[in-house]
């Protein structure tokens, strides 16, 4: 090899080169991957997600015909940008009936999350058309918050719920695909959750 | 005068003032070009102060003497730091070669929209990092440190506005300069490189635009993040991780204004800057294309040959 005294197989410029370049990048390393995985951090934990049960009124607050619309807090330290508008209203049998087939237990309550399942803007309940109604891009829901019209991918989320000792309070957030049947990581919206689409859109760690 | 750095002009001065043998005086000579009435106004004022002297006043003509050296020395003052700078960076060929550099026939206005969409950057840049000042980004105080400089600090509605219009001035600019290379082809052979960074740019300024809409804070900014972090977690597979990164976790809380703001102020401002360099770079080293409706002229016994 020309440049290498006999015997060598690397010449000592090589060597230098190469052990220069080696702890550049051992030193770049060192400070860019600590702050790469500071900055993807947040994917792989859920700190910010308010998973208590919170309360949202008496028993008698709710019925079975028409919904009722209470606040519930997603995020705890955004102030009123992380709180948002549950509808709610008392289970009826058609709503325990054959949807809950991933072996959810039957809540005495159904909470309506308002978010979206198009891109995430606020649906609102309208009691004359009995329809949820979505102000972004026209998407329209039934009462059980499935899809009747527009670009929504599947019905609206939900919150648990529970009633103990006359008050009703709902948890976490969940996602439905259109039969109605229960995902326990709720998905972004846009996500579509029928068929194989479920294994296309996982569910994170985040959530 | 001709912009030239200060070494060569003062061998320029001196030059000149040799051949005329005016005075014999090399610094005189950096003055005696007639084409400056300053230069004329100092000699005049130079003959005055011989005369008085032959009139035997020898402190007023020494005064005027020194007053007339010291206003010379100040003349050469910026000739003298950009020599300074010059003989000590070397910048003076690469200053000249960038500033002066030949242009093609045809060359209209369309070609200013490269050099618009720069001075739109830097007017963002500028007005952002005066915007920073007063600006908090946190969802509890981003909305009020807004109405805050709107409405309290001086000149903050005139700031923020540029900033704001800039904005939307700064995108639609790169566009038209975007459109203007390709409809003129000036994105072939040499120039595609330039073209690749061209494109990174763009793209760069619409993550800007969305990374700053979200900053003011008020509904429509909030719900327009909201929709566009959607956007992005519609993807397969990536999206929903793609989401979490933008959002800072799986809902929208504190971790996502800061997150954006610091996107917005240091991380794509930074990459656009340092690639800006790139791309000038190659505009001066590969210059710019004719007009496509310009035709090379053809020689006329490259023509003959051709018959």
């Amino acid at each position: 090899m020309p440049g290498a005294f006999e015997g060598e197989t690397v010449t000592r410029r090589g060597l230098m080169t190469g052990g220069a370049l080696a702890a550049g990048g051992i030193a770049s390393a060192a400070f860019a991957l600590p702050a790469l995985g500071f900055a993807l951090g947040p994917i792989f934990n859920n700190e910010e997600v308010n998973d208590e049960w919170q309360d949202v009124g008496a028993e008698s607050d709710f019925n079975e015909q028409t919904y009722v619309a209470k606040v519930g807090t997603l995020v705890t330290n955004v102030g009123e940008s992380g709180k948002t508008t549950v509808y709610i209203r008392k289970a009826t049998p058609e709503d325990r009936s054959p949807s809950d087939k991933k072996g959810a237990k039957i809540m005495p309550y159904v909470a309506i999350s308002t978010r979206c399942a198009h891109l995430g803007c606020p649906v609102r309940y309208v009691q004359a058309s009995e329809k949820f109604i979505c102000p972004c891009h026209g998407g329209v829901y039934g009462k059980d918050g499935s899809v009747d019209g527009g670009p929504p991918v599947r019905p609206l989320d939900r919150f648990y719920t529970k009633a103990e000792r006359g008050r009703v309070y709902i948890g976490k957030r969940f996602s439905l695909n259109s039969k109605l049947e229960r995902f326990p990581h709720p998905r972004d919206p846009s996500n579509h959750l029928d068929g194989l689409w479920e294994y296309l859109y996982p569910g994170r760690p985040s959530t | 005068m001709r912009l030239l750095p200060g070494p060569l002009r003062r061998k320029n001065g001196n030059d000149k003032a040799d051949g005329n043998g005016t005075d014999g005086n090399g610094r005189n000579g950096g003055n005696g070009n007639p084409d400056i009435p300053g230069a004329l106004l100092v000699s005049r004022e130079r003959d005055e102060a011989i005369v008085n002297g032959e009139n035997g006043q020898g402190a007023k003509e020494q005064k005027a003497l020194q007053r007339e050296r010291i206003k010379e020395a100040a003349t050469e003052v910026p000739a003298t730091a950009i020599g300074w700078v010059d003989e000590r960076t070397g910048l003076g060929p690469f200053a000249r070669g960038f500033m002066f550099r030949k242009t093609p026939k045809g060359t209209n206005w369309f070609y200013t929209l490269g050099s618009a969409s720069m001075f739109a950057f830097l007017s963002q840049a500028v007005t952002g990092v005066f915007l920073a000042m007063y600006y908090r980004p946190s969802a509890d105080e981003a909305y009020t440190s807004i109405q805050h400089i709107n409405n309290e600090v001086f000149a903050g509605e005139l700031v923020r506005g540029m900033h704001r219009w800039g904005a939307t001035v700064m995108v639609v600019l790169v566009f038209l300069h975007m459109g203007r290379t390709f409809f003129f082809g000036a994105y072939k052979y040499p120039r595609e490189l330039n073209w690749i960074i061209g494109v990174v740019l763009v793209l760069l300024t619409l993550m800007m635009a969305l990374t700053g809409y979200l900053l003011p804070f008020d509904q429509r900014s909030f719900w327009a993040t909201v929709v566009a972090v959607n956007i992005n977690a519609s993807g397969p597979v990536i999206g929903p991780y793609l989401a979490d990164f933008l959002r800072g976790g799986a809902e929208f809380g504190a971790t996502t204004i800061s997150r954006f703001y610091a996107l917005h102020m240091l991380l794509v401002p930074g990459l656009i800057a340092a690639l800006i360099g790139a791309h000038l770079y190659l505009v001066a080293k590969l210059g710019t294309t004719a007009p496509p409706w310009l035709k090379a002229e053809k020689k006329r016994d490259l023509a003959k040959e051709e018959i």
